[in-house]
This record gives structure tokens, C-alpha cells and sequence, in this order.
């Protein structure tokens, strides 16, 4: 795939920032649009617009046929075997939260343990912290290695017959490390646990096959998938989803209203009350057929060597200390950095000024924060849009960073 | 090197607050204590002070943050000490001000705060500046 060529469908990356043109690597934390996401939108706002599953009219008719349309693409992309495993959400943090609400609340008792990692990001800690508190569970944390790393040592000693549920990432916002998933849920299922994946940083980066992975829930995010924002995809094995309870109640997700008793429907509207996300879930249909048109081998393979350069071209750099596992090979597009003594939010600043975007902060996973013993760091985050050159600009901007602030130290 | 749009941030005062903090530290039996924390980037501070009838006698800082917040904390803390309840507090009327932009009255004398003004043109900074205010507003409000 050749990342210059891409360039041409963002048109948001043609401008220029603070007098220089833009260098955006903050993917991580949502990604840019391409035209044919946004045309997706807009057509169906211009020609398509009307509420799904009800109208006998035309445009209602359409409206439906885009919207399950979008829900089957998202079956193929992730590979699930049906349609009724797909349930469209406002994002990975809801869908998180339905399975802790849903399957959680009905499944986990006390003394049951629940088991996730260090690393992960806020939206699969509190669900399952919450969950804990009321069922009166042990949420327990397989722990990291030196490197960013799970070992699946540590994964066989922190889970037992009384887990219940393991909930891990499949790639760190923070450290772009790839986590082992599908030996994890081999661990899990073998101690009678279900398997919930956050996949909101692998989704748009590497292939993920459900069937392969045999995870029994897995969730993710449009907007970080060139998508647009507030639609996300929660996966559930049919069986698991059957058997579970809707935790928002309304209308589209009913089959039969009484006084006092109604039924729903059957998967997966049961889990969509209200009126869906119809342009969000269109949107993301778009953005899928434009990331499955690449190919997503070819997408993990340019940011493998993005990180890879990157890794070589930081490392020139005196006193930038990168998080993470060592090998370019080894993560996804996340390089996440300290710069001496240098404050990140003070890093990220001089960066703007020269036109480039990267994140700075605690990246939504202060426990990881704590566990690298670092209150803050920045993070620079590649997508299929991102070539060498904006490495290289990444580069020169911090070298410029930390002549501005040689006065101070 | 020229940055200077840059320049109107990071102002040679504000430098040197942040590599020599004053009144960094903790009061022990501090008659105030605050802790306060920026949940966004994780910027956090520790402020005690002493009050003795309405007035802040001693203030101190401790905690962790970007130049701007730790030095803000910095030279507020030398600002409050000193003065009166009502006067600190309007100081942080005052300051809060400044960061939106606003002018501030003529009879004020801010000293280093000055300094701070260029923080009102980079607004993903503004938070990390008012950090140390908020916690002293906080404290001194439960005193008057």
C-alpha cells in the first residue's frame, strides 16, 4: 500500500497548522475521515434519511436496507458466523459496560473473580470495578513484564476455576503492544471463564477474526477505524447474547408491549433501543469497505515499519525514553515517549507550534501510568495516512523541543 | 531559534518558577490542606496553608505537572502569602480573568502573574495555569 496515495482521501490532512503543514499522529485517540466516509454521511443525509425497521415508505425501505447492510460488513470484517452476533453501540465504552451490566450482573457472584491487565485503558477497569462492588467480586490483575509485555505464565497463575470473567486489550493505546488473545481465552475457557476483548486499537489496525480469537465478546469503535463518532460494535457469541438481558428498555427493541409485561425482540435489536445509530452505522460501513479495499495485512504491515523507523529515529534522540516492547515487529503504531526532563503537555505544545499533533497526558490508563512509574507521557500514534516523513518531522520537532527548553535545565 | 509565538507561552519568568519553585514543599499542621488534580493529563498538587484570623500567614505546593501548572502554583503561593482572605480570593477572580482574556484592574499589582498572561492564547493550556488557583479558592472558601 503506498501511504502517499492515501493521503489524497483525507482531505483534512491538506492544511496547514500554526504556519506549517499538518503531521497528525494522534490515530490512537480517534482517527481522520476519508472522503468516502464522509460522502457515505452526507448521501445518506441528502437522499436516504428515515427511521429504520417501521416505514412501509420508500426512503424506510432504504434507510433499513443501508443500515443491516452495514451491520453484515461488520460481520465479514471481524469474521463472526451471523448477523445476530453484531449489536450496533455508541462506542467500546458502552459496549464494555453492556456486557459488565448484562452478562456481568447475572453471571457473577461473590467470591467469583474477575481478571484483566495492568495495561488496559479506563473503559475495561471501572465496568469491571463496578461489577466487582456489586456482586461483591474480586477484580484481579495479571501483571506486565519489563517490556510491555503478558506472559501467559502469568496469565495461568492469576486465572482459577472461580474467574469468571477475563477482559484484556488486544493492543495498548499506550505501549502498541499486541497482546496473545487467542491463547488468553484458551486459559480462560479451560477455568470455565467467557473471554471479553477490547479491540477499539486493534480493530483498525490488524485483522481480527472472532472465530479464530474463540473470544465470547469482543468490542470496538468506528471512530478510530475512519469511521465517524458515536458508533462502536459490540460482538457476542449468539448463545452467550440469547441467554442475556437488554439493560436499556424502549422503544425498537420490543416485540410485544403490555400493561405491565413485554417481550423483545429477538438479537440483535433487543440490545438496540431507541432509534439507532443509522448515519454512524453507515458511516462505519463505508469506512470498513475502504479499509478492507487496502487490505488490513497491508495496514499492519506499513505501521509495523512505521514503528519500526520510528523506534530508530527516537532512539537518536538524547534523553527520549520510549514505553513499550523494543521491536517495531512487536506493536502496533504507538510510540510513547518521555523526553528528559521535559514535561509532556510542554512537549506536546512546542510540537503544535511546528504543526504536528500528538497526544499528552495519562491516555486514559493512569494504573498502566503507575506501573511504568510516570505521571504523564506523550504518545505519537500512526495510521495507513502516516509515512516516514511525518517521522522525520516527529523527529526534528523534538530535537527543537529540547534545544528550546536547554536554557531552563 | 526563533518560536516566537512560543515565546509569548513560555516566558523567561515563568522558567525560572518552574526550575526554582518558591514555597514548594508542605506545611506540616497546616491549618488548610487541598489536593486537587487535573483528570484529563494527570497533573496533580498538594497545597497546604496556614490561616490565622483571615489571614494566609504561609502557603506551600507540592505535586506534579507541566511547567505552567507547577509554575503558576509556584507564584501564587508567593502571591496569597500574607494577604487577606478576601484579597486572595479575588486575586483568583482576578487571575481567572486574565486567563480568558480579560483585562484586569489598574490598582492590581501581579507581580510575576503578569508572566501568565500568554497562557490565554494556547487554551488546551489554560487548565494546567488554573490548577493551583482552583485549590487555593477551594480552601480558603471553607475559612471565610
Amino acid at each position: 500500500m503506498n501511504a502517499k496515495e492515501l493521503r489524497k482521501y483525507f482531505p483534512i490532512l491538506d492544511q496547514e497548522v500554526n504556519g506549517h503543514p499538518l503531521v497528525y499522529l494522534d490515530s490512537a485517540a480517534t482517527s481522520q475521515k476519508p472522503v468516502q466516509v464522509i460522502e457515505a454521511l452526507n448521501d445518506y443525509y441528502r437522499l436516504h434519511n428515515s427511521n429504520v425497521h417501521r416505514g412501509v415508505h420508500t426512503l424506510g425501505n432504504r434507510a433499513t436496507d443501508l443500515y443491516e447492510g452495514a451491520r453484515d460488513k461488520v460481520r465479514r470484517f471481524i469474521n463472526a458466523a451471523s448477523t445476530k452476533e453484531i449489536i450496533f453501540l455508541r462506542g467500546t465504552t458502552t459496549a464494555l459496560n453492556l456486557v459488565a451490566q448484562s452478562y456481568g450482573r447475572a453471571n457473577v457472584k461473590e467470591g467469583d473473580e474477575i481478571v484483566i491487565t495492568h495495561m488496559e485503558h479506563h473503559s475495561n477497569i471501572i465496568p469491571w470495578q463496578q461489577l466487582a462492588k456489586f456482586s461483591g467480586a474480586t477484580l484481579k490483575y495479571i501483571p506486565m513484564q519489563e517490556d510491555g509485555t503478558i506472559s501467559l505464565d502469568d496469565v495461568r497463575a492469576t486465572v482459577t476455576p472461580n474467574t469468571k470473567i477475563v477482559s484484556v486489550m488486544m493492543v495498548s493505546n499506550v505501549l502498541g503492544t499486541i497482546n496473545p488473545i487467542e491463547d488468553i481465552t484458551k486459559i480462560a475457557h479451560e477455568n470455565g471463564a467467557v473471554m471479553v476483548v477490547d479491540a477499539a486499537q486493534a480493530a483498525p489496525h490488524i485483522q481480527v477474526d472472532v472465530q479464530k480469537l474463540d473470544c465470547d465478546f469482543l468490542a470496538f469503535s468506528g471512530h478510530k477505524m475512519c469511521g465517524p463518532t458515536g458508533i462502536g460494535v459490540l460482538y457476542g457469541k449468539e448463545q452467550l447474547l440469547n441467554n442475556m438481558e437488554p439493560i436499556e428498555f424502549g422503544g425498537e427493541m420490543i416485540d410485544f408491549v403490555g400493561l405491565y409485561e413485554s417481550t423483545w425482540k429477538e438479537l440483535p435489536w433487543k440490545f438496540e433501543g431507541g432509534t439507532p445509530i443509522i448515519a454512524g452505522a453507515i458511516g462505519l460501513g463505508a469506512a470498513i469497505d475502504f479499509l478492507a479495499d487496502i487490505g488490513l495485512d497491508k495496514i499492519e504491515q506499513h505501521e509495523h515499519k512505521l514503528a519500526t523507523y520510528a523506534l530508530e529515529k527516537l532512539a537518536d534522540i538524547p534523553g527520549l525514553k520510549i514505553l513499550g516492547p523494543k521491536s517495531g515487529k512487536d506493536r502496533a503504531g504507538v510510540v510513547t515517549f518521555n523526553l528528559d526532563e521535559v514535561h509532556p503537555h510542554d512537549v506536546a505544545t512546542v510540537l503544535d507550534a511546528e504543526g504536528i499533533a500528538v497526544r499528552a497526558g495519562h491516555h486514559c490508563a493512569q494504573p498502566l501510568m503507575k506501573w511504568c512509574q510516570v505521571s504523564s507521557t506523550a504518545r505519537a500514534s500512526f495510521y495507513l495516512y502516516n509515512t516516514e516523513e511525518d517521522i522525520d518531522r516527529l523527529a526534528a520537532g523534538l530535537l527543537k523541543t529540547k534545544e528550546y527548553f536547554s536554557d531552563v535545565f | 531559534m526563533s518560536f516566537d509565538n512560543l515565546d509569548q507561552l513560555y516566558r523567561q519568568v515563568i522558567m525560572d518558577h518552574y526550575k526554582n519553585p518558591r514555597n514548594k514543599g508542605a506545611i506540616e499542621d497546616g491549618s488548610v490542606t487541598i489536593d486537587m488534580n487535573n483528570p484529563t493529563c494527570g497533573d496533580r498538587i498538594h497545597l497546604t496553608m496556614n490561616v490565622e484570623d483571615g489571614i494566609v500567614t504561609d502557603a506551600k505546593f507540592d505535586g506534579e505537572g507541566c511547567s505552567i501548572s507547577m509554575s503558576s502554583a509556584s507564584m501564587m503561593t508567593q502571591a496569597i502569602k500574607g494577604k487577606d482572605i478576601k484579597t486572595a480570593l479575588r486575586l483568583s477572580n482576578v487571575f481567572s480573568d486574565i486567563m480568558l482574556g480579560k483585562d484586569y484592574p489598574d490598582d492590581m499589582d501581579l507581580g510575576d502573574i503578569e508572566a501568565l498572561q500568554g497562557v490565554a492564547k494556547f487554551p488546551a493550556r489554560i487548565k494546567c495555569a488554573t490548577l493551583s488557583w482552583k485549590a487555593m479558592e477551594k480552601g480558603l472558601q471553607n475559612e471565610k
